[in-house]
């Protein structure tokens, strides 16, 4: 194991040294932040190697608007809301989800906890909170499904649902952007299989190399990266091949396609991607927290002075925001990336203020 | 929320298990798996198997999960952590 870091570390500082230039490589996915600071991969890198947190957390790129039509909800009497852990610390308006301490918000870990709530509460309307990349929505899928079959009229979902590649490709459609490769998020990955990234590679000519979350697999993904640079021929690559295909899971895929159809919904920090979030079908529309409470979901500013969507684009890094370990803490965040344990600004707090790393 | 895990499917019944990944239990559903079967390793998220494992892949992660367990004790024994879906 040591031996195949070591030599993905020289192949890296062989190839930049070749390059004579900075290269700036985005990981997508906010796992990979966590782990790329916990194992100390940044301070093995020369310093020509900068690696940007991209959007890839999905509590960090849901809009404002978003979060504080979740605490509406919350606020009702007819309502239950069911919601992954990672969302109810994210301030609203008024506080957050937890603060809010209402005894309707339920923390579940599958969608399908959601639905057995609403089966548990005939009285009451259960609002899933519906957030996550391709990962997280073939479950919401299959939420819907069943409580289709089971004719449960009490249950529905508030989807912020995302897709990775628009993401990506929005990025990139940014002239200010500075990324030359991304390390392509692994999880999503086996959903939506390598082939998904072809776009990227062809329409900006950037590698896309898929990678597990093992430090070996994310120092060799970072040579592979740095090698497609040096040849400049960029490709798609997957690393992870133990569970990751090049067409990803098909029935997930089919599921999503089912229930789901792509709009261009706010992404936070990125404004509205073209296709990039996913909405329910007209056909299953009863089943859409939206409709069945008429709301019109307006995209909110971001709280003031927070940097959140720069650093989400990968423009800034979290100690380059005012708010940063100063009024913004994980024990009082202000912005959603210091909120999710999977978020840049959280991993810089936890483990960039020890030792070695790169602040520009 | 991107963090899946490696289980053992040790009951099923249709689309509706349970699985084991070190000695802990819980309900899962394998809808999206239609071919698994008992005794297989998948990857596990929110709930949802998402693909098939290796014993070998699956162990390496099981090790990695220790050691980052381990390591965040060490490094960070006051912070919270969400729990990761």
């Amino acid at each position: 194991m040591l031996e195949r870091v070591d030599k993905a570390k020289k192949q890296i500082h062989n190839t930049v040294d070749a390059l004579g230039r900075s290269v700036n490589i985005m990981e997508v996915c906010g796992t990979h932040t966590v782990a790329i600071f916990r194992s100390g991969i940044r301070s093995a890198l020369p310093e020509s190697v900068k690696l940007l947190s991209g959007p890839g957390c999905p509590v960090c790129v849901t809009d404002q608007g978003y979060i504080d039509t979740v605490m509406d909800l919350a606020a009702r009497e007819d309502c239950l809301i069911a919601t992954y852990g990672d969302m109810i610390r994210v301030p609203g308006k008024n506080g957050s989800l937890e603060t809010m301490n209402r005894s309707n918000v339920h923390v579940v870990l599958s969608s399908d906890d959601a639905v057995q709530l609403a089966c548990a509460h005939p009285d009451k309307t259960v609002v899933f909170v519906a957030v996550g990349f391709e990962t997280t929505t073939p479950a919401t899928a299959v939420a819907v499904m069943t409580a289709e079959k089971m004719d449960l009229s009490n249950f529905c979902i508030l989807s912020a649902h995302k897709l990775v590649v628009p993401a990506m490709q929005a990025l990139l459609s940014d002239t200010k952007n500075k990324i030359d490769a991304f390390l392509c998020p692994g999880h999503v990955s086996v959903i939506i299989g390598s082939d998904a990234y072809r776009p990227v590679v062809e329409q900006f000519s950037r590698p896309c190399v898929v990678a597990g979350f093992e430090p070996v697999q994310v120092m060799e993904g970072i040579a592979e990266i740095c090698r497609q640079l040096a040849d400049e021929s960029p490709q798609v690559k997957s690393l992870y091949s133990a569970v990751v295909t090049a067409q990803g899971n098909t029935r997930a895929w089919e599921l999503i396609e089912a229930y789901f159809e792509p709009y261009d919904g706010p992404w936070r920090g990125l404004g509205c991607i073209p296709n990039g979030t996913l909405r329910l079908k007209r056909q299953y529309k009863r089943f859409d927290a939206l409709v069945r409470f008429g709301i019109e979901e307006i995209p909110k500013e971001e709280p003031n002075g927070c940097l959140c969507g720069q650093v989400l684009c990968g423009l800034i890094n979290p100690p380059q925001c005012g708010l940063f370990d100063a009024v913004c803490t994980p024990d009082t965040p202000v912005g959603p990336c210091m909120v999710s344990s999977e978020g840049a600004c959280s991993a810089w707090y936890k483990y960039g203020r020890r030792g070695k790393v790169h602040h520009d | 929320m991107c963090l899946a895990v490696p289980a053992r499917i040790v009951e099923l019944m249709d689309d509706r298990g349970v699985a084991d990944a070190m000695g802990n239990r819980w309900s899962v559903r394998t809808t999206l798996l239609p071919d698994v079967q008992v005794g297989d390793i998948v990857l596990i998220h929110a709930g949802f198997a998402i693909a098939t494992v290796d014993e070998e892949e699956a162990r390496k992660t099981w090790e990695l999960f220790a050691e980052i367990a381990e390591f965040q004790e060490r490094q960070a024994p006051s912070s919270k952590e969400e729990g990761t879906v």
